[in-house]
């Protein structure tokens, strides 16, 4: 090994910066890494999203035909705003993955290390997450087109449903949040994969809860993902499958009000999780 | 534009006075005291669990003091923690680099986060490359890197500001020794260019090769503290070893040998060598030869030497060093003896 003089370079920038602390900059240049992870490895989103469609395609094409929708409708119509909802579930995983590798990684320290908002971090995260599902949803709404699914109502109420999806998203962020620095071992990301499918199909995404016994039609209606689907489907034109009962006259009060209570649980939750790194 | 940091040179880069950190039962920082001037670097010495990684954490703000008071560049630790995140470059254990990006697309992203312009960021992030004989593998995602170089990559992240001091925390840890070769000759780089160094490890030949002054950490707390030389001289003589040919004369060799130097010899008979410790080596040593060859006890080595840091560390702590005595290879002993 040859001792060359030092390059000058190593020492050369000053310590000074060009732009103030921001966490909005800082939350946009850690979500723009997401973005460069999608660019180069496709891979996981075209088969999260490989994995939605074929249960579109096996409910919708496979059982729809025996599913009959209370209050009338096509089965198709039904089940694409549902399925909308279930993906936001779905994005759950991706959040607690992410936030339990990088945490596991280091990288979380580097950024800890670094002179930037205890915001930041988790600002990134919401950024990349909530722009990853709203990609998501996009090309399973082209899809659902592609199969006959229609939205019929105005652009406003067609909006407005889009907006109260994103939320269930932006609400289970920080649940996801919270559970990817509290329990980083892979065991426990198995135990949220498993754990997210009951919950998924205890509500209205596939079948109306008034098809089921009274007790666990129940249980369905409250769940926060039935109200954003109960939702989505009014504000699409779609048949909600709701003909009686709190959900089908509240639906888009309960589709604000759910991931607002979630918002407010968890986000403290998932912020004292992050100060708990410090222990 | 924020104002400049303001730099106080009198106080030195960094000073932790009485820190205290538990775990639960265990007191990982157990009074640990640490004074390191500008410009130097500080060698971090102790066998796992000794409390240098929590020591690091502690000074670099990720984790919080118990107890006790630290400053760096004279600024508070526990009270400005984001002025402190200002100064310093931190290069914890793993490699704190994302394995997708790319080489530079790390380095801009870090840059940029530090509050780089775009454009100051894409030249820093170029510089920093070259610096590193990292410019080649520049535009290649890091996945594909060796450990050494990932090792260069995540050092370099942590110069994007120049930092006040650089936290080098066990940095050749795993690596194998060409990686070892290449990490050690940049941080000579960096404390070259002037930068503050406070580097952890548990190779004994580490600290001797890049640190100043070095510090031995045990249980929490440091136990010795000066230049690598004073460490040494601290346990007073030179030592003489001599390497027989034949390993069934060991005892015979030990006897001869401890007549002639005049102390106790000791035998360590898988190297098959008996080492003396004496007042004055080059006097020692034409008697001892005298005393071997009248004998007609061959030797394949014969050496004169000052203590080796596995030496002073297991005379400082009364342990044995876990890893660090296997990992430590003949060829880094030897390489030692000869400075």
């Amino acid at each position: 090994m040859t001792t060359t003089p030092p390059p000058a370079p190593i020492a050369a920038a000053p310590g000074l910066r060009d732009r103030r602390p921001s966490a909005l900059r800082e939350g946009w240049l850690i979500a723009g890494r997401d973005v460069l992870h999608w660019v180069r490895e496709p891979w996981g989103l075209v088969f999260g999203l490989a994995f939605n469609i074929m249960l579109i395609l096996m409910f919708g094409f496979l059982f729809g035909g025996a599913i009959e929708i209370p209050g009338g409708g096509d089965y198709i119509a039904f089940l694409l705003p549902g399925m909308f909802a279930l993906t936001m579930l779905f994005g759950l995983e991706g959040t607690m993955t992410a936030m339990a590798e990088d945490a596991k990684r280091g990288i979380t320290d580097r950024f800890r290390s670094l002179p930037i908002s205890s915001a930041s971090v988790a600002l990134g995260r919401a950024i990349a997450d909530v722009a990853n599902s709203a990609l998501s949803l996009g090309v399973l709404m082209l899809g659902g087109i592609l199969i006959g699914w229609r939205p019929t109502t105005g652009p406003a109420e067609i909006m407005l449903g889009v907006v109260l999806l994103l939320w269930l998203r932006f609400a289970l962020l920080w649940l996801g949040i919270f559970l990817g620095l509290t329990f980083r071992g892979t065991s426990a990301t198995t135990a949220v994969q498993v754990l997210v499918w009951p919950i998924g199909f205890l509500s209205t995404v596939f079948v109306s809860a008034e098809t089921m016994p009274g007790w666990l039609g129940a249980i369905a209606e409250w769940n926060p993902v039935s109200a954003t689907a109960t939702a989505a489907r009014e504000l699409f034109g779609n048949p909600t499958g709701a003909t009686s009962g709190w959900l089908s006259e509240y639906a888009v009060l309960a589709a604000s009000v759910w991931p607002l209570a979630i918002t407010l649980v968890f986000l403290p939750v998932a912020a004292s999780a992050y100060r708990r790194l410090r222990r | 534009m924020t104002a400049p940091p303001k730099l106080d040179s009198t106080s030195p880069a960094l000073e932790a006075v009485g820190l205290r950190k538990r775990y639960g039962g265990t007191a990982a920082l157990d009074g640990f005291d640490l004074r390191i001037d500008r410009g130097t670097v500080h060698g971090l010495l102790g066998p796992n669990g000794a409390g240098k990684t929590t020591a690091v954490r502690c000074l670099a703000t990720l984790t919080e003091l118990d107890d006790g008071r630290a400053t760096i560049d004279g600024i508070d630790v526990r009270r400005r923690p984001g002025a402190v995140r200002e100064r310093i470059g931190l290069v914890g254990q793993f490699n704190a680099v994302d394995d997708a990006l790319t080489a530079k697309q790390n380095l801009v992203l870090f840059a940029r986060l530090s509050g780089l312009s775009r454009a100051r960021a894409m030249r820093r992030a170029d510089e920093l490359l070259d610096a590193f004989s990292l410019t080649d593998a520049g535009s290649r995602a890091v996945s594909g890197f060796s450990g050494g170089m990932r090792r260069r990559l995540d050092i370099a992240a942590s110069l994007v500001l120049t930092p006040a001091i650089l936290f080098l925390d066990e940095p050749t840890t795993g690596l194998d020794p060409r990686g070892r070769a290449t990490v050690w000759q940049a941080v000579r780089e960096v404390a070259a260019a002037g930068t503050t160094v406070l580097l952890t490890t548990q190779y004994l030949d580490e600290a001797d090769q890049l640190a100043d002054r070095i510090s031995v950490m045990d249980r929490g707390r440091v136990v010795a503290e000066g230049s690598p030389a004073e460490l040494k001289r601290r346990l007073g003589g030179d030592r003489v070893a001599a390497v027989l040919a034949d390993a069934g004369r060991l005892d015979d060799a030990a006897r001869a040998i401890a007549d002639a130097a005049g102390s106790e010899a000791s035998v360590d008979t898988d190297s098959r060598t008996v080492t003396v410790e004496v007042a004055d080596g080059a006097k020692a040593l034409a008697p001892i030869v005298r005393a071997l060859d009248a004998e007609r006890l061959a030797v394949d080595d014969l050496t004169l030497r000052r203590p080796t840091l596995d030496e002073v560390f297991l005379h400082l702590t009364g342990d044995v060093v876990p890893g660090a005595a296997s990992e430590t290879t003949a060829e880094q002993h030897a390489d030692l003896e000869t400075r």
